[in-house]
């Protein structure tokens, strides 16, 4: 691979040891896709897991004097504010959330701890280079911005970050940023839940083909994409998707095909979303919590909940996860006030995969994600999946239907 | 080339000099399903459940797995001492190669095809990702 002579520069360690390291992961991943040289990034996100392997990695690059050049957004860990003034937080999770902290501070991240960058704080114009992780904002910059990213992983993106640069392959050429499937969607999508179970369907239909779909409305939310690349890429690993009339590279379906055929055309009806439900889903019964937030619900997703909540009591737990922004918001329009009133929780800066949900192990929950009942599964918690109204019914009566 | 050694072409991606026993799989390798104690698959249903990574030359045709997972499980195979010392990969994905590059395993991609006929299980292989070759010992 050709390199610039500021990259030999930082390959060799004349910018530290921590820099040194990152270019040297960058020109590993290069030389594994025949990438020419790399390209200037413009935007990065780090999808920060605060797992013992992500925090010594970033620890790494920090004592070794890596700083971001392109300073990242970083995913959520959780708030430790937050989860000791509410809960029995232990202590080892406290101190790895603390490091991780520091940790990123030092390198110089913007500490935003949200997944859903590319609605704030982070949101690309058509055609920037990024260096994105996290599942649901790769198809999602890609896909609805028209932006340029690789399936990146956490690491490989904090390298960006810190070196300001990318190996030039995959889906930074235009040869490969087209679709291959046709998905006609023939389903009634009522909201943004459809979109989940839309996501979640696909990829087992496709296999690992890039999907153009047809008969997406053009009204579909941002809530509704962000669902659906969420899924899509937790089902699958899709990076990157075509609506035809809705993303920006999918004026027609040829043009969103590249001029070729396609190599494939699945239909998706009513009974496939109705029976991903079904097959994702606890029985009716009997719940002790309800967790939202995967990804973190957005400012319109939250006010619908405060003002069906507005007067009435929980009669289960109510955990929503949010940014720390659109948590700040609700509270100036009041609306924090009401869901709190009702007995419900809304945490900034927290993922539903962390350390700090020990106090809902082994317990029974809904939520409206499938990605969510798939990593929180892992943490001993089962759930129903429905739509965000009849998780909110739900939290209020106690029960599923 | 030295005695009877017969070697293969291949590509460095990672770079390093290494020396294992052979353990083939046909199947994608996610580190997260290996016991970080002892370096043993538990993935149900995979063509090396059962069988132990620890001290290996990892052949097999690509990393599966979100990068938080597929780090992490390498990560604790390297702690405890059980980590494969070279893989020799079909398809390197971009997840892999960031997780061997960061925890200093040897990688090759483009192996001379003639090798995957002639190595079974349990040889001895040395691997040079400098230099370019895999050498049946």
């Amino acid at each position: 691979m050709d390199l610039t002579t500021d990259d030999r520069r930082m390959l060799d360690g004349e910018h530290g040891e921590g820099t040194a390291l990152a270019m040297r992961v960058l020109v590993g991943v290069g030389e594994a896709f025949d990438a020419p040289h790399l390209v200037d990034v413009s935007r990065t996100h780090v999808a920060l897991s605060n797992q013992e392997a992500d925090t010594w990695f970033a620890k790494r690059l920090a004592d070794g004097g890596a700083r971001a050049r392109v300073a990242p957004t970083v995913n959520p860990g959780f708030s430790i504010d937050y989860f000791e003034a509410h809960t029995d937080l232990p202590k080892a999770a406290r101190a790895h959330m603390q490091l991780t902290h520091e940790t990123y501070k030092k390198l110089g991240a913007r500490l935003t701890y949200n997944c859903t960058p590319y609605l704030e704080l982070n949101i690309p114009r058509q055609g920037e280079i990024l260096a994105f992780s996290e599942s649901s904002a790769t198809p999602f910059v890609n896909s609805v911005w028209g932006a340029r990213t690789n399936r990146e992983s956490s690491q490989s993106a904090l390298c960006s970050a810190v070196t300001g640069r990318t190996p030039l392959y995959g889906l930074l050429l235009d040869e490969n940023r087209h679709g291959e499937t046709v998905v006609d969607v023939q389903a009634d999508l009522k909201d943004e839940f459809d979109y989940h179970l839309l996501g979640y369907v696909v990829p087992g239909r496709i296999g690992a083909q890039a999907p153009v779909f047809t008969g997406i409305p053009r009204t579909v939310s941002p809530e509704g994409l962000m669902n659906l690349g969420a899924q899509l890429n937790t089902a699958g690993a899709v990076s990157m998707y075509h609506i035809v009339g809705v993303t920006p590279e999918a004026p027609t379906l040829e043009a969103a095909l590249g001029g070729r055929e396609p190599t494939a055309r699945v239909t998706v009806v009513d009974e496939d979303l109705a029976a991903q439900r079904e097959a994702l889903s606890e029985p009716a019964g009997d719940i002790d919590f309800v967790m939202l937030g995967c990804p973190h619900l957005t400012v319109r997703q939250v006010s619908d909940i405060a003002r069906a909540l507005a007067g009435r009591a929980l009669k289960a737990e109510l955990w929503i996860c949010t940014s720390f922004a659109t948590r700040d918001l609700l509270e100036r329009m009041g609306l924090l006030a009401m869901i709190e009133a009702a007995g419900g929780h809304v945490c900034p800066d927290t993922c539903i995969d962390q350390p700090c949900w020990h106090h809902l192990s082994g317990k029974r929950g809904m939520t409206d994600s499938p990605k969510c009942a798939y990593y929180a599964s892992m943490r001993g918690m089962r759930f129903a999946l429905g739509r965000l109204s009849e998780c909110v019914d739900a939290a209020m009566e106690g029960r599923t239907k | 080339m030295t005695g009877s050694e017969v070697r293969f072409a291949c590509r460095g991606i990672v770079h390093g000099l290494s020396q294992g026993t052979v353990l083939r799989s046909s199947d994608g390798i996610c580190f997260y399903l290996v016991e970080p104690e002892s370096g043993v698959m538990t993935e149900k249903g995979h063509p090396i459940i059962g069988k132990s990574v620890a001290g290996t030359v990892l052949v097999f045709p690509t990393g599966k797995g979100s990068s938080v997972v597929q780090l992490d499980g390498l990560y604790q195979l390297v702690k405890h001492g059980v980590a494969p010392r070279a893989m020799v990969v079909e398809s390197p994905d971009t997840v892999l190669v960031a997780c061997a590059v960061i925890m200093e395993i040897p990688l090759v991609t483009a192996v001379d095809p003639t090798f995957y006929d002639r190595v079974p299980d349990g040889r001895e292989v040395a691997v040079d990702a400098d230099e370019g070759w895999l050498a049946i010992r």
